[in-house]
Protein backbone atom coordinates (compact mmCIF):
# COMPACT_ATOMS: atom_id res chain seq x y z
CA UNK A 1 0.00 0.00 0.00
CA UNK A 2 1.35 3.42 -0.90
CA UNK A 3 1.65 6.03 1.83
CA UNK A 4 1.60 8.86 -0.73
CA UNK A 5 -1.44 11.09 -0.51
CA UNK A 6 -3.63 10.80 -3.59
CA UNK A 7 -5.20 14.19 -2.96
CA UNK A 8 -4.56 17.30 -0.92
CA UNK A 9 -5.99 15.96 2.31
CA UNK A 10 -3.64 15.77 5.27
CA UNK A 11 -2.39 12.25 6.00
CA UNK A 12 -1.73 11.69 9.70
CA UNK A 13 1.03 9.17 10.26
CA UNK A 14 1.24 9.60 14.04
CA UNK A 15 -2.23 10.02 15.49
CA UNK A 16 -1.11 10.54 19.10
CA UNK A 17 1.08 13.53 18.27
CA UNK A 18 -0.77 14.55 15.07
CA UNK A 19 2.22 14.37 12.75
CA UNK A 20 1.48 14.44 9.03
CA UNK A 21 3.18 12.69 6.14
CA UNK A 22 3.94 16.09 4.65
CA UNK A 23 5.92 17.17 7.74
CA UNK A 24 7.82 13.87 7.77
CA UNK A 25 8.76 14.18 4.10
CA UNK A 26 9.84 17.78 4.63
CA UNK A 27 12.27 16.82 7.43
CA UNK A 28 13.58 13.74 5.59
CA UNK A 29 14.41 16.13 2.71
CA UNK A 30 16.42 18.25 5.17
CA UNK A 31 18.53 15.20 5.99
CA UNK A 32 16.73 13.98 9.11
CA UNK A 33 16.39 10.47 7.76
CA UNK A 34 16.49 8.30 10.87
CA UNK A 35 13.60 7.28 13.13
CA UNK A 36 15.49 8.68 16.16
CA UNK A 37 15.94 12.13 14.60
CA UNK A 38 12.41 12.38 13.16
CA UNK A 39 11.06 11.37 16.56
CA UNK A 40 13.05 14.16 18.19
CA UNK A 41 12.17 16.89 15.72
CA UNK A 42 8.48 16.03 15.16
CA UNK A 43 7.53 13.95 18.23
CA UNK A 44 6.37 11.20 15.86
CA UNK A 45 5.95 8.00 17.91
CA UNK A 46 6.30 9.78 21.27
CA UNK A 47 2.64 9.69 22.27
CA UNK A 48 0.81 7.27 24.56
CA UNK A 49 0.91 4.46 21.95
CA UNK A 50 4.73 4.74 21.79
CA UNK A 51 4.88 4.36 18.01
CA UNK A 52 2.88 1.15 17.80
CA UNK A 53 0.60 2.78 15.26
CA UNK A 54 3.12 4.75 13.21
CA UNK A 55 6.66 3.40 13.42
CA UNK A 56 6.25 0.89 10.55
CA UNK A 57 4.80 3.61 8.31
CA UNK A 58 7.63 5.96 9.30
CA UNK A 59 10.31 3.35 8.55
CA UNK A 60 8.68 2.57 5.20
CA UNK A 61 8.65 6.27 4.30
CA UNK A 62 12.35 6.65 5.21
CA UNK A 63 13.19 3.56 3.10
CA UNK A 64 11.17 4.89 0.18
CA UNK A 65 12.67 8.38 0.25
CA UNK A 66 16.29 7.38 0.87
CA UNK A 67 16.27 4.31 -1.38
CA UNK A 68 17.59 2.14 1.49
CA UNK A 69 16.12 -1.33 2.04
CA UNK A 70 13.78 -1.25 5.05
CA UNK A 71 16.07 -3.77 6.79
CA UNK A 72 18.67 -0.98 7.02
CA UNK A 73 16.29 1.52 8.65
CA UNK A 74 16.75 1.24 12.42
CA UNK A 75 13.64 1.43 14.62
CA UNK A 76 13.60 3.62 17.75
CA UNK A 77 14.73 2.10 21.03
CA UNK A 78 11.89 0.56 23.04
CA UNK A 79 11.39 2.44 26.27
CA UNK A 80 9.60 0.97 29.29
CA UNK A 81 6.95 0.64 30.57
CA UNK A 82 5.80 -0.02 26.93
CA UNK A 83 2.13 0.43 27.87
CA UNK A 84 1.26 3.50 29.98
CA UNK A 85 0.79 2.74 33.70
CA UNK A 86 -0.94 4.93 36.29
CA UNK A 87 1.37 6.72 38.71
CA UNK A 88 -0.93 5.78 41.61
CA UNK A 89 -0.52 2.10 40.81
CA UNK A 90 3.26 2.37 40.62
CA UNK A 91 3.38 4.36 43.86
CA UNK A 92 1.64 1.51 45.71
CA UNK A 93 4.57 -0.80 45.01
CA UNK A 94 6.19 -2.01 48.21
CA UNK A 95 9.60 -3.35 49.11
CA UNK A 96 10.15 -7.09 48.83
CA UNK B 1 27.68 14.26 1.40
CA UNK B 2 31.18 14.87 0.10
CA UNK B 3 33.93 14.30 2.69
CA UNK B 4 35.89 17.39 3.74
CA UNK B 5 39.42 16.45 4.70
CA UNK B 6 40.34 20.03 5.66
CA UNK B 7 38.61 22.56 7.87
CA UNK B 8 39.34 25.68 9.86
CA UNK B 9 37.65 24.26 12.97
CA UNK B 10 36.50 20.71 13.79
CA UNK B 11 33.95 20.19 16.54
CA UNK B 12 33.54 16.75 18.10
CA UNK B 13 29.99 16.11 19.31
CA UNK B 14 26.51 16.71 17.87
CA UNK B 15 24.76 17.60 21.10
CA UNK B 16 23.61 21.06 22.15
CA UNK B 17 27.12 22.26 23.13
CA UNK B 18 28.61 21.24 19.77
CA UNK B 19 25.87 22.79 17.63
CA UNK B 20 25.74 25.99 19.69
CA UNK B 21 29.54 26.39 19.45
CA UNK B 22 29.40 25.73 15.69
CA UNK B 23 26.66 28.31 15.22
CA UNK B 24 28.39 31.12 17.15
CA UNK B 25 31.75 30.44 15.49
CA UNK B 26 30.08 30.67 12.07
CA UNK B 27 28.24 33.80 13.16
CA UNK B 28 31.55 35.32 14.26
CA UNK B 29 32.94 34.78 10.77
CA UNK B 30 34.66 31.38 10.85
CA UNK B 31 34.06 30.06 7.34
CA UNK B 32 35.02 26.44 7.33
CA UNK B 33 33.58 24.47 10.25
CA UNK B 34 32.98 20.72 10.37
CA UNK B 35 30.97 19.10 13.17
CA UNK B 36 31.11 15.35 13.67
CA UNK B 37 28.77 13.16 15.70
CA UNK B 38 29.31 9.47 16.41
CA UNK B 39 25.58 8.68 16.35
CA UNK B 40 22.63 10.89 15.44
CA UNK B 41 22.23 14.58 16.27
CA UNK B 42 20.74 15.07 19.74
CA UNK B 43 21.02 11.31 20.35
CA UNK B 44 23.14 11.52 23.51
CA UNK B 45 22.69 13.45 26.74
CA UNK B 46 20.97 16.47 25.12
CA UNK B 47 18.13 14.39 23.72
CA UNK B 48 17.73 12.67 27.09
CA UNK B 49 17.79 15.68 29.39
CA UNK B 50 15.07 17.30 31.50
CA UNK B 51 15.70 20.57 29.61
CA UNK B 52 15.14 22.90 32.53
CA UNK B 53 16.66 26.38 32.39
CA UNK B 54 17.53 28.29 35.54
CA UNK B 55 19.59 31.08 37.02
CA UNK B 56 19.19 29.92 40.64
CA UNK B 57 22.71 28.71 41.29
CA UNK B 58 25.05 28.54 44.24
CA UNK B 59 28.31 29.72 42.63
CA UNK B 60 28.92 33.11 41.07
CA UNK B 61 30.15 31.62 37.78
CA UNK B 62 27.10 29.37 37.38
CA UNK B 63 24.81 32.33 38.21
CA UNK B 64 26.53 34.51 35.60
CA UNK B 65 26.33 31.77 32.98
CA UNK B 66 22.72 30.93 33.91
CA UNK B 67 21.34 34.44 33.62
CA UNK B 68 23.31 35.14 30.42
CA UNK B 69 21.91 31.93 28.91
CA UNK B 70 18.38 32.99 29.90
CA UNK B 71 18.90 36.36 28.18
CA UNK B 72 19.83 34.49 24.97
CA UNK B 73 17.02 31.91 25.29
CA UNK B 74 14.47 34.74 25.48
CA UNK B 75 15.57 35.94 22.02
CA UNK B 76 16.44 32.58 20.49
CA UNK B 77 13.38 32.05 18.27
CA UNK B 78 14.18 35.27 16.39
CA UNK B 79 17.93 34.58 16.38
CA UNK B 80 17.61 31.11 14.87
CA UNK B 81 14.40 31.49 12.85
CA UNK B 82 12.71 28.52 14.47
CA UNK B 83 10.78 28.00 17.70
CA UNK B 84 12.79 26.39 20.51
CA UNK B 85 9.70 25.88 22.71
CA UNK B 86 10.73 28.22 25.55
CA UNK B 87 8.31 28.18 28.47
CA UNK B 88 9.06 30.34 31.51
CA UNK B 89 7.01 28.95 34.39
CA UNK B 90 9.80 29.58 36.90
CA UNK B 91 11.72 27.20 39.14
CA UNK B 92 10.37 26.60 42.63
CA UNK B 93 13.15 25.25 44.86
CA UNK B 94 12.04 23.39 47.98
CA UNK B 95 14.11 23.28 51.19
CA UNK B 96 13.45 20.53 53.74
CA UNK B 97 15.84 21.41 56.55
CA UNK B 98 17.44 24.48 58.14
CA UNK B 99 20.86 23.82 56.65
CA UNK B 100 19.42 23.61 53.15
CA UNK B 101 17.32 26.72 53.76
CA UNK B 102 20.49 28.58 54.73
CA UNK B 103 22.37 27.34 51.64
CA UNK B 104 19.52 28.35 49.33
CA UNK B 105 19.11 31.70 51.09
CA UNK B 106 22.82 32.42 50.57
CA UNK B 107 22.38 31.39 46.96
CA UNK B 108 19.45 33.80 46.62
CA UNK B 109 21.49 36.69 48.07
CA UNK B 110 24.30 35.94 45.62
CA UNK B 111 21.78 35.71 42.74
CA UNK B 112 20.15 39.01 43.77
CA UNK B 113 23.58 40.72 43.83
CA UNK B 114 24.04 39.60 40.19
CA UNK B 115 20.65 40.91 39.02
CA UNK B 116 18.76 37.60 39.30
CA UNK B 117 15.40 38.37 40.89
CA UNK B 118 14.87 35.18 42.87
CA UNK B 119 12.93 35.40 46.12
CA UNK B 120 11.98 33.38 49.18
CA UNK B 121 8.42 32.16 49.64
CA UNK B 122 6.05 30.58 52.13
CA UNK B 123 4.02 27.44 51.40
CA UNK B 124 0.87 29.46 50.67
CA UNK B 125 2.75 31.65 48.16
CA UNK B 126 4.28 28.52 46.62
CA UNK B 127 0.77 27.08 46.23
CA UNK B 128 -0.26 30.09 44.17
CA UNK B 129 2.47 29.12 41.72
CA UNK B 130 2.00 25.37 42.01
CA UNK B 131 -1.63 24.70 43.02
CA UNK B 132 -2.20 21.55 45.04
CA UNK B 133 1.41 21.33 46.18
CA UNK B 134 1.53 19.10 49.26
CA UNK B 135 4.87 19.99 50.80
CA UNK B 136 3.89 20.57 54.44
CA UNK B 137 7.20 19.09 55.55
CA UNK B 138 9.17 21.77 53.67
CA UNK B 139 10.76 24.66 55.59
CA UNK B 140 10.99 27.19 52.75
CA UNK B 141 10.70 27.87 49.04
CA UNK B 142 12.66 29.95 46.52
CA UNK B 143 11.32 31.11 43.17
CA UNK B 144 12.67 32.80 40.06
CA UNK B 145 10.01 33.61 37.48
CA UNK B 146 12.28 33.76 34.42
CA UNK B 147 13.52 30.18 34.90
CA UNK B 148 11.76 27.53 32.86
CA UNK B 149 12.15 24.98 30.13
CA UNK B 150 12.81 24.77 26.38
CA UNK B 151 12.51 21.89 23.95
CA UNK B 152 15.96 20.25 23.83
CA UNK B 153 15.33 18.70 20.42
CA UNK B 154 14.03 21.86 18.76
CA UNK B 155 16.78 23.98 20.33
CA UNK B 156 19.48 21.63 19.03
CA UNK B 157 17.98 21.37 15.56
CA UNK B 158 17.37 25.13 15.42
CA UNK B 159 21.06 25.79 16.19
CA UNK B 160 22.14 23.13 13.70
CA UNK B 161 19.90 24.38 10.88
CA UNK B 162 21.03 27.98 11.47
CA UNK B 163 24.67 26.81 11.53
CA UNK B 164 24.19 24.90 8.26
CA UNK B 165 22.78 28.05 6.65
CA UNK B 166 26.06 29.76 7.64
CA UNK B 167 28.03 26.98 5.93
CA UNK B 168 28.74 24.54 8.76
CA UNK B 169 29.11 20.94 7.55
CA UNK B 170 27.82 18.15 9.76
CA UNK B 171 28.73 14.45 9.52
CA UNK B 172 26.61 12.03 11.50
CA UNK B 173 27.57 8.41 12.28
CA UNK B 174 31.17 9.58 12.32
CA UNK B 175 33.18 8.77 15.43
CA UNK B 176 36.33 10.53 16.55
CA UNK B 177 38.99 7.82 16.84
CA UNK B 178 42.09 9.95 17.31
CA UNK B 179 43.33 13.50 17.87
CA UNK B 180 46.38 14.41 15.79
CA UNK B 181 48.98 16.39 17.75
CA UNK B 182 52.37 17.60 16.52
CA UNK B 183 54.79 19.82 18.47
CA UNK B 184 52.22 20.02 21.24
CA UNK B 185 49.75 21.62 18.80
CA UNK B 186 46.56 20.05 17.48
CA UNK B 187 46.54 19.26 13.73
CA UNK B 188 43.17 17.60 13.24
CA UNK B 189 41.33 14.38 14.02
CA UNK B 190 41.00 10.82 12.82
CA UNK B 191 37.46 9.55 12.43
CA UNK B 192 35.70 6.31 11.55
CA UNK B 193 35.16 7.84 8.08
CA UNK B 194 38.55 9.43 7.45
CA UNK B 195 40.96 12.13 8.57
CA UNK B 196 40.11 15.84 8.90
CA UNK B 197 43.04 18.28 9.13
CA UNK B 198 42.22 21.42 11.09
CA UNK B 199 44.26 23.99 13.06
CA UNK B 200 41.57 24.12 15.79
CA UNK B 201 39.70 21.19 17.40
CA UNK B 202 36.94 21.62 20.00
CA UNK B 203 35.94 18.72 22.20
CA UNK B 204 32.18 18.90 22.88
CA UNK B 205 31.76 15.17 23.40
CA UNK B 206 29.79 15.48 26.64
CA UNK B 207 29.99 12.35 28.77
CA UNK B 208 32.62 10.97 26.36
CA UNK B 209 34.81 14.09 26.42
CA UNK B 210 37.44 12.59 28.70
CA UNK B 211 37.89 9.75 26.19
CA UNK B 212 38.42 12.24 23.34
CA UNK B 213 40.73 14.33 25.56
CA UNK B 214 42.89 11.31 26.32
CA UNK B 215 43.42 10.82 22.55
CA UNK B 216 45.49 14.02 22.75
CA UNK B 217 47.15 13.04 26.03
CA UNK B 218 44.97 15.34 28.12
CA UNK B 219 43.56 13.91 31.36
CA UNK B 220 40.23 15.37 32.49
CA UNK B 221 38.91 14.40 35.93
CA UNK B 222 35.42 14.10 34.38
CA UNK B 223 33.20 11.06 34.65
CA UNK B 224 29.87 9.89 33.23
CA UNK B 225 27.02 9.45 35.69
CA UNK B 226 23.76 7.77 34.73
CA UNK B 227 20.52 9.54 35.69
CA UNK B 228 16.98 8.29 35.13
CA UNK B 229 13.94 10.26 34.01
CA UNK B 230 10.34 9.60 33.00
CA UNK B 231 7.43 11.34 31.28
CA UNK B 232 3.66 10.99 31.46
CA UNK B 233 1.00 11.03 28.78
CA UNK B 234 -0.13 14.62 27.99
CA UNK B 235 -2.83 15.95 30.34
CA UNK B 236 -4.63 19.29 30.80
CA UNK B 237 -2.33 22.14 31.96
CA UNK B 238 -1.98 23.26 35.58
CA UNK B 239 -0.67 20.06 37.19
CA UNK B 240 2.82 21.47 37.78
CA UNK B 241 3.25 24.76 35.90
CA UNK B 242 6.67 25.57 37.39
CA UNK B 243 9.73 23.38 37.69
CA UNK B 244 9.42 21.93 41.18
CA UNK B 245 12.86 21.00 42.42
CA UNK B 246 14.58 19.96 45.61
CA UNK B 247 18.21 19.08 46.16
CA UNK B 248 17.73 17.28 49.49
CA UNK B 249 14.34 15.92 48.36
CA UNK B 250 16.10 14.66 45.24
CA UNK B 251 13.52 15.45 42.54
CA UNK B 252 12.59 17.74 39.70
CA UNK B 253 9.10 17.79 38.22
CA UNK B 254 7.56 19.96 35.52
CA UNK B 255 4.63 19.90 33.16
CA UNK B 256 5.65 20.80 29.63
CA UNK B 257 3.48 23.12 27.46
CA UNK B 258 2.67 20.00 25.46
CA UNK B 259 0.88 18.61 28.55
CA UNK B 260 3.15 15.77 29.60
CA UNK B 261 4.87 15.86 32.99
CA UNK B 262 8.60 15.18 32.97
CA UNK B 263 10.40 14.24 36.17
CA UNK B 264 13.61 12.76 37.46
CA UNK B 265 15.78 12.09 40.48
CA UNK B 266 19.38 11.12 41.12
CA UNK B 267 19.92 7.39 41.36
CA UNK B 268 21.20 5.78 44.53
CA UNK B 269 24.86 5.01 44.21
CA UNK B 270 25.24 7.22 41.10
CA UNK B 271 26.20 4.50 38.60
CA UNK B 272 29.31 5.57 36.75
CA UNK B 273 29.09 3.88 33.38
CA UNK B 274 28.11 4.66 29.81
CA UNK B 275 24.95 2.56 29.76
CA UNK B 276 21.63 4.28 29.26
CA UNK B 277 19.84 1.64 31.32
CA UNK B 278 16.52 1.98 33.10
CA UNK B 279 15.28 0.39 36.31
CA UNK B 280 11.81 -0.35 37.72
CA UNK B 281 13.09 0.90 41.08
CA UNK B 282 13.28 4.39 39.58
CA UNK B 283 9.71 4.60 38.28
CA UNK B 284 8.41 3.21 41.56
CA UNK B 285 10.41 5.68 43.70
CA UNK B 286 9.62 8.59 41.39
CA UNK B 287 5.90 7.72 41.41
CA UNK B 288 5.88 7.69 45.23
CA UNK B 289 7.47 11.17 45.22
CA UNK B 290 4.92 12.46 42.68
CA UNK B 291 1.92 11.20 44.63
CA UNK B 292 3.31 12.61 47.87
CA UNK B 293 4.01 16.09 46.40
CA UNK B 294 1.19 16.38 43.87
CA UNK B 295 -1.53 13.90 44.91
CA UNK B 296 -3.62 14.62 41.83
CA UNK B 297 -1.01 12.94 39.62
CA UNK B 298 -2.04 9.48 40.81
CA UNK B 299 -4.46 8.94 37.93
CA UNK B 300 -1.99 10.09 35.24
CA UNK B 301 -0.12 7.43 33.29
CA UNK B 302 3.64 7.11 32.75
CA UNK B 303 4.29 6.86 29.01
CA UNK B 304 8.01 6.30 28.98
CA UNK B 305 11.18 6.11 31.06
CA UNK B 306 14.79 6.39 29.97
CA UNK B 307 18.16 7.50 31.24
CA UNK B 308 21.00 9.74 30.17
CA UNK B 309 24.51 10.61 31.21
CA UNK B 310 25.65 13.64 33.18
CA UNK B 311 29.21 14.63 32.25
CA UNK B 312 30.38 15.34 35.78
CA UNK B 313 33.33 17.35 37.07
CA UNK B 314 34.58 17.42 40.68
CA UNK B 315 32.96 20.85 41.30
CA UNK B 316 29.86 20.40 39.06
CA UNK B 317 30.97 23.39 36.99
CA UNK B 318 31.98 23.11 33.33
CA UNK B 319 35.39 22.90 31.72
CA UNK B 320 35.72 25.58 29.03
CA UNK B 321 38.91 26.68 27.29
CA UNK B 322 42.18 25.65 25.71
CA UNK B 323 44.27 22.76 27.01
CA UNK B 324 47.99 22.03 27.36
CA UNK B 325 47.78 21.01 23.69
CA UNK B 326 47.67 24.28 21.73
CA UNK B 327 44.42 24.99 19.84
CA UNK B 328 42.74 21.92 21.36
CA UNK B 329 39.74 23.33 23.22
CA UNK B 330 37.17 21.86 25.56
CA UNK B 331 33.58 22.75 26.25
CA UNK B 332 32.36 19.98 28.48
CA UNK B 333 31.75 18.81 32.06
CA UNK B 334 28.41 20.58 32.35
CA UNK B 335 27.39 18.16 35.12
CA UNK B 336 23.76 17.85 34.06
CA UNK B 337 23.31 21.51 33.07
CA UNK B 338 24.73 21.61 29.55
CA UNK B 339 21.44 22.21 27.84
CA UNK B 340 20.55 25.31 29.84
CA UNK B 341 24.06 26.80 29.61
CA UNK B 342 24.68 25.94 25.95
CA UNK B 343 23.69 29.27 24.36
CA UNK B 344 26.15 31.27 26.45
CA UNK B 345 28.79 28.51 26.46
CA UNK B 346 28.88 28.41 22.66
CA UNK B 347 28.91 32.17 22.42
CA UNK B 348 31.76 32.90 24.86
CA UNK B 349 34.02 30.19 23.49
CA UNK B 350 33.39 31.44 19.93
CA UNK B 351 34.20 34.99 21.05
CA UNK B 352 37.44 33.79 22.67
CA UNK B 353 38.55 31.72 19.66
CA UNK B 354 37.83 34.56 17.20
CA UNK B 355 39.90 36.97 19.28
CA UNK B 356 37.08 38.96 20.86
CA UNK B 357 36.53 39.69 24.53
CA UNK B 358 34.04 37.10 25.81
CA UNK B 359 30.80 38.42 27.40
CA UNK B 360 31.85 36.50 30.52
CA UNK B 361 35.45 35.91 31.61
CA UNK B 362 35.55 32.13 31.83
CA UNK B 363 39.26 31.71 32.63
CA UNK B 364 38.40 30.13 36.01
CA UNK B 365 36.73 27.24 34.13
CA UNK B 366 40.16 26.08 32.92
CA UNK B 367 40.48 22.31 33.58
CA UNK B 368 43.79 22.86 35.39
CA UNK B 369 41.81 24.28 38.36
CA UNK B 370 41.33 20.74 39.62
CA UNK B 371 45.03 19.92 39.79
CA UNK B 372 45.65 23.33 41.39
CA UNK B 373 42.90 22.63 43.95
CA UNK B 374 41.14 25.92 43.16
CA UNK B 375 37.66 24.57 42.51
CA UNK B 376 34.57 25.44 44.55
CA UNK B 377 31.75 22.89 44.59
CA UNK B 378 28.32 23.90 43.25
CA UNK B 379 25.67 22.97 45.85
CA UNK B 380 22.51 23.36 43.77
CA UNK B 381 22.48 20.08 41.85
CA UNK B 382 20.00 17.18 41.60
Amino acid sequence: MSTSPENNEKVYVCRCEEVTLEEIDEWIDRGYDTVEELKRVLRVGMGPCQGRGCQDILMREIAKKTGKPISEVAPATVRPPVKPIKIGLLAEGGDE
Amino acid sequence: MEWKSNAEVVIVGGGIIGVSTAYYLAKHGVKDIVLIEKGTICGGSTGRCGAGIRAQWGTEMNCRLGIAALDIFEQLDQELGMSVGLNQGGYLLVAYNEKELETLRNGMLLQNSLGIESRMMTLSEAREICPGLAAEDAVGFFFHARDGHADPFLTTFAYLEAAKRLGVKCYRNTECTGVIVRDNTVQGIETSNGTISAPIVINCAGAYAQIVARMAGIELPNWAERHEIMITEPVAPGVCPCMLMSFSGNYYIQQRPHGSIICGMSPQGHPEDFENKTTWQFIEAMSKTLVRLLPRTKGIRIARQWSGLYDMTPDAQPVIGETDVKNFYHSTGYSGHGFMLAPVAGKILAQHITGQKPDIDFSMLDYRRFSRGEHIRESNVV
